[in-house]
């Protein structure tokens, strides 16, 4: 493994703050004293790497992934796609892109879900894929139902798609949320409203992409991911005080 | 004006949630047989090389309260300090582990070998540790800390060293339980709160 460089350090501003008020577990669960800011190491820069050899043909298919092709799920079929890029602009190619959702009525296969809709038995609500050379990915799944959550005192969750990516380095990991565009819901949901800066949010929100939408058979939604990147300059490498 | 950048921001980040369990470690949420097996199910095959060692602990509220819907994930070399890929590393140390705090007690556990201290670019070597990752409802944006140990000499390790209050080292280490057996607590605010990391 070649040395890819230190992180560029988190731009926190970019990110939801661990407390607010109206997302009522993070008061809680939110540190009160200041992260240790640090350069990156070893540790943060090198990363568990996962090979396409690891994927089932069906593991980017929700649609048919948990009854392993016998029946599809019940739902509006869509298409997820997207790349990953680092913030240099560059494609993150080969690393795992995983998502979980709840099913077209909002309810999850979780032991601990207990939402009132049903279970759907065609679907399991997890994927994963490894991006292409070129960073890229995509997802056959169903548009997930909104859901009511206990919070205030009648908090629903816009529908969304939760993902998981890993990049080259372990101080890349990152788990967000896809939104869908047009969602009346985003704009009253305490969760999205996190991200206090109204374009990072934005960026969660996929746009419907008809140009990768099949005739007949499913919508599409384009999300692109962007990772920490790397710092590489011609004074990189040098002993201290070099 | 000025001429422009040409960089991305980073996409940014939003809870896991209560059931992140269904991506991450599906057998847990009750989705036996998605997948072969849960990704990260063991940090080490048969045969690493090191002393192996169990971490056990819970990752504690504002409260006090233990979460029982943490999922940690933790990344760390092998025996001599190389991490996988690295030329050399041992190929029977994945490095690369997920674990759920339990739905009943809170409390997870780590099975793994010692890492070994890890070489820096400048060549001085920061002290045995395992980075963890944590994730669950109520956390924005993933935690970033190290598990350091007790029983090792953390006297030159850079990082702890950057600590200023001294006394908040002690949140970083794992303490020694038994043979081979460790006790690492993680407290997300209040007294004692763990020191988490921006790396």
């Amino acid at each position: 493994m070649t040395d890819l460089g230190p992180l560029i350090p988190r731009n926190r501003e970019m990110h939801p703050p661990a407390y607010d008020v109206e997302y009522k577990t993070t008061i809680a669960r939110s540190p009160n004293l200041p992260l240790l800011s640090m350069d990156s190491t070893m540790t943060e820069e090198t990363g568990p790497r996962f090979g396409h050899n690891m994927l089932g043909a069906l593991d980017n298919n929700l649609i048919l992934n948990w009854t392993k092709g016998a029946a599809p799920a019940v739902g509006e079929r869509v298409l997820m796609h997207g790349r990953v890029l680092d913030e240099n602009g560059r494609p993150v190619p080969h690393t795992l892109v995983e998502i979980w959702q709840a099913n077209a009525g909002g309810r999850y296969r979780h032991v601990k879900d207990g939402y009132l809709a049903p279970l759907d038995p065609n679907f399991g609500g997890c994927g994963r894929t490894i991006t292409d050379e070129n960073g890229y990915y995509e997802f056959l799944t169903i548009r997930p139902g909104a859901y009511p959550w206990p919070n205030r005192g009648n908090d629903w969750r816009p529908m969304h798609i939760h993902i998981s990516i890993f990049g080259t380095g372990f101080g890349q990991r990152l788990i967000s949320q896809m939104y869908f565009e047009g969602d009346p819901l985003i704009d009253r949901c305490p969760i999205a409203a996190t991200i206090k800066n109204r374009s990072q949010l934005d960026r969660l929100v996929a746009p419907l992409d008809m140009s990768k939408s099949k005739p007949l058979d499913f919508l599409a939604y384009k999300f692109d991911i962007v990772l920490r990147g790397r710092r590489q300059t011609m004074f990189e490498n040098k002993k201290e005080g070099m | 004006m000025v001429q422009s950048l040409q960089t991305l921001n980073e996409t940014p980040s939003q809870t896991g949630g209560p059931y992140v369990h269904i991506g991450c470690i599906p057998t847990f949420a009750g989705l036996d047989g998605i997948y072969p097996e849960d990704l990260g199910a063991r940090a080490i095959e048969e045969g690493a090389k090191g002393q192996r060692i169990t971490i056990t602990g819970s990752v504690f509220d504002g409260t006090g309260w233990a979460l029982r819907d943490a999922m940690i994930e933790s990344w760390q070399p092998d025996a001599a300090g190389l991490f996988a890929g690295q030329t050399g590393a041992d190929p029977a140390v994945n490095g690369f582990a997920r674990f759920a705090a339990d739905g009943t007690t809170g409390e997870f556990t780590l099975n793994t070998v010692k890492p070994g201290k890890v070489a820096l670019r400048s060549g001085r070597f920061q002290a045995p540790h395992i980075a963890l990752w944590i994730v669950a409802r109520g956390i924005n944006i993933g935690l970033q800390t190290r598990i350091y140990f007790e029983d090792e000499d953390n006297s030159a390790d850079p990082l702890l060293s950057r600590i200023e209050q001294q006394p908040r080292v002690d949140t970083l280490l794992a303490k020694k339980t038994g043979d081979g057996q460790y006790r690492f607590d993680i407290r997300l605010q209040g007294a004692g709160e763990t020191v988490f990391l921006d790396m």
